[in-house]
């Protein structure tokens, strides 16, 4: 009886971690309009990114605003490949990095160790 | 403040919805207004809200807040990027890490032995302590040794009741998880909201369930008596393993930061003034501020502070900082030097050419630190890894607990337990993340220092995979500059007589051939003829009155086809020719005098650097422009068998495509300009940097020393990482599918070999700095490739 219990409940654990941490969808913020120029969208940094994915327009000068919430260092450094950004973010404050995504895609955006990973989507 | 600019006070932000001048007022009185800000001032065309403050006192939030809150648009400004700024932010923010895990790490570690030394009595003492000697060898063997001791040492330690050791560990360990191991479990945390798993969950996860077992059996042990339970406690481990863990994170931030020492030292490299002649007079300003229109002064010892051009004196440079060129380069009015770069004997005085981020060396870092920021593809592998594996580590370790429970219901929920805990610890995410950028960081930095500039990454891997190398002839492999090589006169006229005749007809010539004559002619101090009623046959030659000679240079059909008989000449002419030089014919008033060579020398490295390149089992092809005899005259000076001649310039790319076709994978070696599409199609293009510009975007390498060796070089580094990439991710992924395997317990039936947790955390630290540190010993390796 017991046996059942533990093999059922381990069954569910293993089901509930892979789906919370790999298979539920993300969710994607699109960015607004910034109030002097081009668009901008705000992304938090605090042991990942939130939101994970931002929807942005191509050929607009994107402003990416990145709030980084904490001092652990793997969220030290953000890294744009495609961009060839790799910025370091002070704990504690807004970093702006400004860029004009010109051809519609889909970029990764990740940690300098790449653990933490966001994507920017640049529809035309 | 701001980001990237700590010690500034000043902002400037962009402000929208500026109609008129009374705005202007609005805005600056609602900036004025904010506790902190000492001046502002709203600039209505450029759109733009300056502001002088106090960085204690507000930020630029609050300042951008206030606008906003009277209805105006504005925007957090980008930070004004500078590289030397970021790297100190960076560097001083990863000292700050570095010491504080140090310290942690060292309390945690006295307070996790004091935790051992309490816990002695307790197994040793109980039926069921020895469980852990039989676990882990290695802890069975130290208990062995310290135990008799410890009870001879400490008596009355063994007298406590054993409850009250309980708590008192109890209290320890809270003390260690509370205050050094706290960041593991709010990084856990923050990241699980963000649906992220890392190193951190893994160690909360795994420190957390020990702890929340041992505080169970320590506050009801007849409830897991009456289930035939152990009443066990893990205090000792969840103290050490933090320690450990703690320890290790210690040492791969120290190894961290020095993975882009290199940059840090390029960074460095610009001196900090510059003494310039402004105004007739002069003073000392801040290499920042130097302007072109200043004239920079250099003494001996000095480092030049930008880029420019020597207008008076002469020096050797020591370029060997950007170029790895170990020889210093010898420089005199009209020759550029570099910013960086350091002046050794004589005084020079320069104008500037470009300053701030368009100078070479500002180039440099620019390029080194987006190369730092590319992914190479090997990492592809790396991160589809790295993004499932803490949850399959986190369903491993459930399913291991699964499995002692079932399995081995005798022996049990303890082991089942401390099973789990120690695959949770031995799983080292980190050594599979840092296996390939570590490489790429310290790689591009070495590279940099001799002089080779890769692109990134993938630059790095494209170059390793190379088979043939296509060598561009002129200024690849020969000097690039044509110049006198050799004099035939006719007996009776003297060598000097016959250049400097030449050099008054060539003065007044467009030919790109009649610079070497005149050049040669300054160099041996000949004194300086006057010609007069030039004529040129474009393509043929040149004719003047030289002090009433009259002085016909040029082939020898022009020659004979003014008159003159040649045919004595023709014998050394056909010699010079067939060695690939240029031979120019030289007539005075009608008769022949005599022959000069000019020809375009090979660099004194090229042979050797060839050699190398074909020791490497690389096919290795000359490609130029010019005539089959030449071509193959240096070639043969070279050691090269194969030679593509008379390619025209856009011929170079079919050239490297014919190559493709055979399925080679070519490497393009040659200037960033004209070779510029070749180096494009090519696999690998290689750009040998010409003046400043250093930052072709055709090329994946661009070579600071404008020798083959350099070619070597990048050739050695970039396979020299590619292993180091390939060990790194070895041993990453063997580790964790050998480590977690063990942990698990899959040795114990048959070997009754078990890992504790403590054992697991051991193993966990030393495996991720053995990554960062292997891709260290980059930097010790010779990638010279020769001397040269």
């Amino acid at each position: 009886m017991l046996s059942w219990i533990v093999l059922i409940a381990g069954v569910a654990a293993i089901a509930a971690v892979n789906w919370y941490f790999l298979m539920a969808p993300k969710a994607a913020v699109a960015a607004k309009a910034s109030a002097t120029a081009g668009q901008e969208v705000t992304v938090a940094v605090e042991g990942g990114y939130s939101p994970s994915v931002v929807r942005v327009k191509s050929g607009v000068p994107l402003r990416l605003i990145f709030d980084r919430k904490e001092k652990s260092p793997c969220s030290e450094e953000v890294v744009i490949g495609e961009f060839g950004v790799r910025r370091f973010l002070k704990p504690f404050e807004k970093t702006v990095i400004e860029l004009t995504p010109a051809k519609p895609g889909s970029y990764e955006f990740t940690c300098g160790m790449g653990m933490l990973r966001g994507r920017i989507e640049v529809q035309a | 403040m701001q980001s990237a600019t700590p010690s500034a006070s000043e902002v400037t932000i962009p402000v929208a919805g500026l109609t008129c001048a009374s705005c202007v007022g609005h805005v600056q009185d609602a900036l004025t207004a904010q506790p902190g800000v000492t001046a502002a001032t709203v600039n209505l065309v450029t759109r733009e809200a300056r502001v002088a403050f106090d960085p204690e006192a507000t930020n630029v939030e609050t300042l951008v807040g206030a606008i906003r809150s009277r209805g105006y648009g504005a925007d957090l400004p980008a930070a004004p990027f500078s590289l030397a700024d970021e790297q100190a932010t960076q560097d001083a923010a990863q000292a700050e890490e570095s010491a504080g895990l140090k310290r942690k790490a060292l309390w945690s570690g006295t307070l996790g032995a004091v935790a051992m030394v309490l816990s002695m009595p307790l197994m040793s003492g109980d039926a069921h302590g020895l469980l852990h000697g039989l676990e882990d060898p290695v802890l069975g063997w130290v208990m062995s040794i310290i135990d008799p001791a410890l009870r001879q040492a400490l008596p009355w330690l063994y007298a406590i009741d054993p409850q009250a050791l309980r708590y008192a560990l109890m209290l320890l360990t809270i003390a260690v998880t509370g205050w050094a191991g706290r960041q593991f479990y709010t990084r856990a945390w923050s990241a699980f909201r963000h649906r992220v798993a890392d190193m951190n969950t893994l160690i909360a996860v795994g420190t957390g369930a020990a702890f929340a077992y041992s505080v169970a059996a320590t506050v009801a042990p007849s409830f897991f008596l009456r289930h035939g339970v152990a009443p066990e406690v893990y205090y000792e481990a969840v103290a050490m393993i933090i320690a450990l863990v703690l320890t290790g994170n210690a040492l791969e931030s120290r190894a961290r930061g020095k993975t882009s020492e290199a940059l840090r030292k390029m960074l460095q490299l610009q001196p900090a003034q510059a003494r310039v002649l402004r105004g007739g007079r002069e003073i000392d300003v801040p290499a920042g501020e130097v302007r072109t229109s200043d004239l920079v002064l250099i003494r001996p010892g000095e480092r030049i502070p930008v880029d420019g051009i020597v207008v008076e004196g002469k020096s050797a440079i020591d370029e060997s900082m950007l170029t790895g060129e170990a020889v210093p380069v010898e420089k005199e009015t009209g020759d550029m030097v570099i910013g960086g770069t350091l002046n050794r004997l004589g005084s020079v005085r320069y104008r500037p050419t470009a300053v701030g981020s368009t100078g070479t060396l500002a180039q440099i870092v620019k390029l080194m630190r987006e190369a730092q920021a590319s992914r190479a593809p090997m990492q592809k592998l790396a991160d589809r890894i790295s993004r499932v594996f803490v949850p399959a580590v986190i369903s491993i370790a459930i399913a291991t607990f699964v499995a002692w429970t079932l399995l081995a219901p005798g022996e049990g929920f303890v082991r089942a337990l401390s099973a789990a805990v120690a695959v949770l610890i031995i799983a080292c995410p980190c050594a599979v993340g840092l296996a390939v950028p570590t490489a790429v960081t310290v790689a591009i930095g070495r590279g940099a220092q001799a002089g080779v500039l890769f692109k990134g990454g993938e630059a790095i891997e494209k170059l390793h995979d190379v088979d043939t190398i296509l060598l561009d002839k002129t200024g690849t492999i020969t000097m690039g500059r044509p110049s006198v090589t050799r004099i035939q006169t006719v007996s009776g006229f003297a060598e000097d007589l016959l250049l400097s005749l030449a050099a008054a007809v060539e003065r007044l010539s467009e030919h790109p051939l009649a610079e070497a004559v005149v050049a040669a002619a300054k160099e041996r101090g000949l004194r300086d003829r006057s010609a007069t009623q030039f004529e040129a046959s474009p393509g043929q030659g040149a004719a003047a009155r030289v002090d009433g000679d009259w002085v016909l240079i040029g082939n020898q059909q022009w020659l004979t086809s003014q008159g003159v008989d040649a045919i004595s000449l023709s014998e050394y002419a056909d010699q010079l020719a067939a060695d690939g030089a240029t031979p120019v014919l030289v007539a005075v008033d009608g008769f022949p005098a005599g022959v000069i060579a000019i020809s375009d020398p090979v660099k004194p490295t090229s042979a050797k650097a060839i050699e190398e390149l074909r020791s490497r089992g690389l096919r290795v092809v000359m490609v130029t422009g010019d005539r089959k005899s030449a071509a193959w005259a240096v070639a043969r000076q070279v050691g090269i068998d194969e030679v593509a001649a008379e390619v025209l310039p856009e011929g170079k790319v079919a050239q490297v495509k014919h190559f493709q076709q055979q399925g080679r994978r070519v490497a393009m070696v040659g200037d960033g300009v004209n070779d510029a599409p070749a180096l494009a199609q090519a696999h690998a293009g290689l750009a040998m940097a010409s003046g400043s510009d250093i930052a072709s975007e055709a090329s994946d390498v661009t070579l600071m020393r404008s020798d083959l060796g350099a070619v070597v070089s990048a050739l050695d580094l970039s396979n020299q990482t590619i292993r180091t990439m390939k060990q790194n991710l070895v041993w990453a992924f063997l580790y964790n599918v050998i480590g977690i395997p063990v942990a698990a317990g899959v040795l114990y039936p048959a070997f009754g070999l078990l890992l504790t947790p403590v054992l697991a955390s051991v193993a966990m630290a030393f495996s991720s700095v053995s990554v960062v540190a292997n891709s260290l010993r980059l930097r010790s390796r010779s990638v010279l490739g020769f001397e040269s």
